[in-house]
């Protein structure tokens, strides 16, 4: 079995309304000198699976079909 | 005319498609089901309504995107069918690419329940041939993610070929989108989707009918 964990965060240039929110949150909290806050997400996956090089490229296709939305966000894939 | 509308779980706004399809035309459309792989030939408008299919996880219309019917849908749209998706339809149809760019959460975070004022910016649409260029009419909207984003390359050639549809007018701007955009289509012209529900504004009873004209143009049935 491989364990593997997606993240997925918005692409630069995305107004992303929830991390200004967070953003203002923190500094309201006293936590000064937060430049930016972005939210993205994150998917933990199980595979069963003892090929990488199959895993990572099932989930590629993963992310490409489903997990990400390409138009506005990016991904990255973490293999354990 | 032969109009359908799609039925997948979480959306609640197909009663009120069926409603207006019904009325506008005098023929009530045939429901097709998500896990329907085909939709009959004699269908010339696939209605998407709104809702919150799935639930919205994922993102808006990420998992009705990705049902059998799209792939039907998408088939019937490169053949020159009509296909209209409103609110989360639009979304939908975003999502399953028939439709440049993507809709994100208001920039107030807040759900919004309205009424708002559109443009009609292109007129010459199979959605829109009732209405006049630059005519405001008015309509409600309902959504959480509405706010429509799309990257600058594609803006300015959607510009160009008259694929801007509907702008939101007079300040009414609801959910923060790119140049007030309420509702665009595909380059071939033959996909709309709008965040608005015309739907809900077809008649005395709803205070107004300034939503029939897209119907009425979709559906080849615009009085003389």
């Amino acid at each position: 079995m491989i364990k593997a964990r997606v993240t997925v965060t918005l692409k630069n240039g995305v107004l992303d309304p929830q991390g200004k929110a967070i953003e203002g949150a923190l500094g309201s909290l006293g936590f000064e000198g937060v430049h930016q806050a972005r939210q993205g997400k994150v998917f933990d996956l199980e595979l069963d699976t003892a090929d990488k090089a199959k895993a990572e490229a099932d989930l590629k296709a993963m992310c490409e079909k489903l997990l990400a939305n390409t138009v506005i966000e990016n991904y990255t894939i973490a293999i354990d | 005319m032969k109009s359908a509308v799609v039925q997948l779980p979480g959306l609640n706004r197909d009663r009120d498609m069926i409603a207006a399809l019904t009325k506008i035309s005098g023929k009530a459309p045939i429901t097709v089901w998500q896990t329907e792989t085909s939709i009959p030939d004699d269908v010339d408008l696939i209605v998407i309504p709104g809702g919150f299919s799935y639930g919205d996880y994922l993102r808006c219309g990420a998992i009705a995107a990705r049902m059998p019917v799209m792939q039907a849908i998408k088939e019937k749209a490169e053949k020159g069918v009509k296909v209209l998706g409103v609110c989360n339809g639009f979304q939908i149809l975003v999502e399953a690419g028939l439709l440049p760019g993507a809709l994100m959460m208001n920039s107030s975070l807040k759900f919004v329940c309205k009424e708002v004022k559109l443009e009609i910016v292109n007129a010459e649409t199979d959605f829109t041939r009732a209405y006049e260029k630059g005519q405001i009419i008015r309509c409600p909207v309902a959504h959480h993610e509405g706010n429509y984003f799309v990257d600058q390359e594609t803006l300015k050639s959607m510009n160009g070929n008259g694929q801007v549809v509907f702008r939101y007018a007079e300040g009414t701007n609801p959910n923060g989108a790119i140049e007030d955009i309420a509702g665009v289509v595909n380059a071939r012209g033959n996909v709309l989707g709008m965040m608005p529900h015309p739907e809900n504004l077809i008649e005395a009873a709803h205070g107004g009918s300034d939503g029939r004209g897209i119907f009425a143009s979709a559906l080849d049935v615009i009085a003389a």
